[in-house]
């Protein structure tokens, strides 16, 4: 029997090129990297362009279905492969100044947009749960890179344990989903619940991956672990957590919430209403008090991964369509806002406090403003980018009729205004400390402009993107 | 040749992206460029829209000049452009303002003038992007992007609590205006459309239309402001520099007078008939007790700040009267009086705070007491500062008395006692603005720098001669603009009192 390999042929490729990556690092000769990140920056590029060139309009069960090629995996795929050579453009000059400098962080990043794409075409719990694994090993190393810095050591383990701890949670609630169905595969779930009541335990089965998903997406009750990481974590590595790794996990969430259990839809809308609930008002309020930076946009991601389930509440294609629409662009602006921090460090100088962006608006105008932009667009504000997304979730969510929940996140909107504007007003009204121009080399200079200039053009005109998210979720 | 240009998209995008030109391009390193290159869009957008007054058909309530294109096909969002008899004379006027502001940047503003410059004309273009737009969403972006600027022309160029003040601003106005945009996605879901002529049709039942009712309420009562939710406005005017100060009080305010008249009324009537004694009880608290606040100021800002508030007071009244009003003509009159309110005042707050921007670039201080005999070194300021004063106070013949004259007319016949609270502000009004008038002018010189002023410089005059003329035009001769907005209030009034309830199916 022959086998078709080359609707993988993405996967296969950039397998293959980490793992030769791996050997040519070893004997890499280069101080600086500088062929380690090339090469592994290459890899990406040309893994995307096979992944568009095979871009399916259909959707393919394939491998015995523990394989899904559709739209939706194929735009996760090209968004995850963008934002991380962006996260790479980041890092590189980043860690260029600190003891983090090794070929394996590069590598890293390559495993782990391995897994994020047997995660966004995994059919079956099976290789859901492998491609979700491999993401998060990935994750916790770089989070560990720092290993000299105690906050990094700190973060990396709380990381690995509350990853730990969610992994285990995902695996029991599938054995229990395969101990009631005796299904593995995504489609024969869907099958299964079309006919069967679904039992008592099934539906704890549900709950734990439910809680699991939770906890990967940070979202309240289980957000506890989000800004010590974010925090902790070295900032370039904190920027690849924050952008790529959530569609990833969006990703998850539609294969087994969208996919598998959508019959059940009443057992597990309940659950994600009271976690957007709370994840919008405490990330928001809580985001208000912060005076360091990146605990400021870890709390605000935590109010973002709140207003992103309201898309996934609705429970049909709109609704799915507009959370992916917000996940894609609020993983753009969350690279970007990270991104900001390292363009902002000087030399091994972290910028830790909102304080430390004084004036920026004189020092550096052009820098400032791609900065504001940012920030004004995850507070969603037109003309910017967050401002569809914002739009297309409280439809959907009036679009299910709840508009109690509309008018909340509308309300809390405006608190997440303040503590952006806070932000703002430092870069643009008060005075500058010192006189020093901010310097940074060109490829920052020229991520910072791609995420910022993405902010706006995609705020103008969001049509395409919307459209494709639309396309992504035809076949529901 | 004219005809075939999107005149429309013009007077937005050319002020915005001539502001971005300029910030971006010569900036300050050049910045007799970026004058020259600023005066002269505001020559061009105010040229234009005086062309499209002038082109415009005054015996319909179509809309003209209407530009159509797809923007966002999948949630049915177009980029829908048009201007009626409402939208118009707001788009001349804010052309106007904008180009005056910028004039008067010329010599006032000190640091960062390109930047200056870049922020009223993209403010100008946003504007007049709101008055335009014919698509709600389309209408929201501009509102809200609008903002954006002036947050930055507040917080740059401002005084010295700006930070406070603009935050505030831009906070109550975002309050405001996001559950506005709840609103709309609903009524955009129920009618599968965004177009504004689509939502004026949507029938809504009653429940629906109070809550859609109360949304817009709190964006435009905080926009134009309404008593109690005007607190933000005396911060923002007195922190502003004076071209802020101007467009808040000339253009900005009036948005809200605008929605209400092209979203409360047409698309929320049986809600607006179900609370409009609520609002007409605020009004008139606007105008009297916002009125006597105004007597006890002692900063000039905040006075005149105070008594926008009770004039835009007569806006809400006019626009909401004509629910206990029957003959036709009194309603039109009521919504004739508050137009002509909305751009009498426009020019007048605009002038008054020209001339307080001169006194200030002058002595640097907006404190009542600080001045005094003024007419003795600036006599030409003086005298023009008397017409505004007198315009402020509502003096026949001048624009102020207008509006004023007509709301008091109509509301006589839904409830004299209406008129009679109404009335009082032409006491009020007379006593805050002349007594300001008097201690600031009059009087002997009260120190040597007061005796030492210099009087208007020519561009400066040239300001405030042009605002002067424009006051007395309407004041004399209302007619031509109230012939421009009449067949599209009477469409306001016609779909305004018809009930919605149950509606087309």
């Amino acid at each position: 029997m022959s086998v078709d390999l080359m609707p993988m042929l993405p996967e296969l490729f950039l397998l293959t090129a980490t793992c030769i990556l791996l050997i040519v690092d070893v004997f890499a000769k280069d101080f600086d990297r500088l062929q380690t990140y090339r090469l592994a920056q290459l890899s990406l590029l040309i893994t995307g362009v096979i992944v568009i060139a095979q871009f399916p309009d259909l959707q393919y069960h394939l491998y015995q279905r523990h394989f899904i090629l559709d739209p939706m995996a194929a735009t996760v795929k090209v968004s995850v492969i963008a934002l991380t050579m962006i996260a790479m453009m980041f890092a590189r000059p980043y860690i260029l100044q600190r003891p983090i400098l090794r070929g394996e962080y590069f590598i890293l990043h390559l495993f782990a947009v391995i897994g994020m794409m047997v995660l966004a075409g995994g059919g079956s719990l099976l290789t859901l749960y492998l491609g979700l694994e491999l993401l998060s090993l990935s994750l916790y190393a770089l989070v560990a890179m720092h290993r000299h810095s105690t906050l990094s050591s700190e973060a990396a383990v709380k990381y690995f344990v509350m990853g730990a701890i969610a992994s285990g949670f995902l695996l029991y609630g599938m054995s229990m989903v395969y101990g009631v169905t005796g299904k593995i595969h995504i489609t024969d779930i869907a099958q299964y619940l079309e006919t069967a009541e679904a039992s008592l335990t099934l539906r704890f089965g549900l709950v734990f991956m439910v809680v699991a998903m939770a906890f990967k997406f940070g979202a309240v009750p289980f957000q506890m672990w989000v800004p010590d990481v974010y925090h902790g974590a070295p900032t370039s590595v904190t920027a690849f957590i924050a952008s790529a790794p959530k569609i990833a996990a969006f990703a998850l969430v539609i294969r087994i919430l969208g996919y598998g259990f959508e019959k059940v839809l009443i057992d597990w809308q309940g659950m994600l209403i009271i976690m957007a609930t709370l994840s919008i008002v405490i990330g928001n309020l809580v985001a208000l008090a912060q005076d360091n930076i990146k605990r400021l946009l870890a709390y605000s991601a935590i109010a973002h991964v709140g207003y992103f389930l309201l898309g996934i509440i609705a429970g049909n294609g709109v609704g799915y369509s507009a959370a992916f629409f917000y996940i894609i662009t609020y993983a753009i602006m969350s690279l970007g806002g990270f991104g900001c921090l390292i363009y902002l460090a000087k030399g091994k100088q972290e910028v830790s406090l909102i304080s430390d962006l004084k004036g920026l608006g004189q020092r550096n105008p052009w820098g400032g403003l791609l900065i504001s932009f940012l920030f004004l667009s995850m507070a969603g504000l037109p003309p910017f980018v967050g401002f569809w997304a914002k739009l297309e979730v409280i439809r959907a969510v009036l679009e299910a009729n709840l508009v109690w929940l509309a008018i909340l996140a509308a309300a809390m909107s405006i608190v997440g205004l303040f503590y952006y504007l806070k932000v703002v007003k430092v870069i643009f009204f008060d005075p500058p400390e010192a006189e020093t121009k901010v310097k940074a080399e060109r490829g920052l200079r020229l991520a910072l402009g791609i995420t910022g200039v993405t902010v706006v053009a995609l705020g103008l005109f969001p049509a395409q993107l919307l459209e494709v998210c639309r396309q992504a979720f035809q076949y529901l | 040749m004219l005809e075939q240009l999107p005149i429309l998209s013009l007077l937005i995008w050319m002020p915005v992206i001539g502001g971005l030109v300029i910030m971006f391009g010569p900036g300050d390193r050049l910045l007799a460029v970026s004058q020259r290159v600023g005066i002269l869009l505001g020559i061009i957008t105010l040229l234009l829209s005086c062309w499209l007054a002038w082109a415009f058909a005054t015996d319909t309530a179509e809309m003209q000049f209407a530009e159509t294109a797809r923007w966002i096909p999948s949630l049915n969002i177009r980029y829908d452009l048009a201007i009626d008899g409402i939208s118009l004379p707001l788009i001349v006027l804010t052309s106007l303002i904008g180009l005056l502001v910028l004039i008067s940047a010329t010599s006032a503003i000190k640091k960062r003038q390109s930047q200056y410059f870049a922020a009223v004309l993209m403010m100008t273009g946003l504007m007049n992007g709101v008055f335009a737009a014919q698509d709600a969403i389309l209408f929201y972006v501009f509102w809200e992007a609008m903002l954006i600027p002036m947050f930055l022309l507040i917080g740059i160029w401002g005084g010295p609590n700006r930070i406070y003040a603009t935050v505030k601003f831009f906070l109550f106005t975002f309050f405001g205006s996001i559950f506005m945009l709840v609103a709309l996605i609903y009524m955009g879901r129920e009618a599968d459309s965004f177009a504004i002529s689509k939502l004026q049709q949507l029938p809504l039942s009653l429940t629906e239309q109070k809550w859609i009712f109360f949304a817009f309420l709190l964006a435009f009562a905080v926009k134009i402001p309404m008593f109690p939710v005007h607190t933000w406005l005396p911060d923002a005017h007195v922190e502003a520099p004076t071209g802020g100060s101007v467009i808040l009080a000339a253009i900005m305010l009036k948005m809200g007078g605008y929605g209400f008249l092209r979203f409360s009324l047409p698309i929320t009537p049986d809600a607006v008939a179900e609370y409009a004694y609520w609002l007409i009880l605020f009004s008139l608290i606007a105008i009297v007790y916002i009125g006597l606040v105004a007597l006890a100021q002692k900063d000039m800002k905040k006075l005149i700040a105070y008594s926008s508030i009770a004039h835009m007071g007569f806006v809400t009244l006019g626009t909401f009267i004509i629910v206990y009003l029957t003959a036709s003509q009194a309603q039109s009159m009521a919504l004739q009086g508050a137009m002509v309110q909305m751009i009498s005042h426009g020019l007048v707050s605009g002038a008054l705070f020209f001339s307080i921007g001169v006194l200030y670039d002058r002595m640097h201080s907006r404190e009542i007491a600080d001045y005094g005999g003024v007419v003795n070194s600036m006599p030409i300021f003086a005298s023009l500062l008397m017409l505004f004063i007198l315009a402020n106070a509502g003096l026949p013949g001048t624009s102020g008395f207008v509006g004023e004259f007509f709301v008091i007319i109509a509301s006589f016949q839904a409830d004299w006692r209406i008129s009679m609270v109404a009335a009082l502000t032409l006491i009020l009004a007379a006593a805050y603005s002349l007594w300001v008038y008097k201690r600031v002018i009059f009087g002997k010189p009260v120190n040597e720098t007061v005796a030492r002023l210099e009087d208007v410089t020519k561009r400066e005059r040239l300001v405030l001669f042009t605002l002067a003329i424009l006051i007395i035009a309407l004041g004399v001769y209302p007619q031509p603009l109230i012939e421009i907005m009449q067949p599209s209030l009477e469409k306001i009034i016609e779909s305004a009192t018809l009930t919605k309830i149950g509606g087309l199916e």
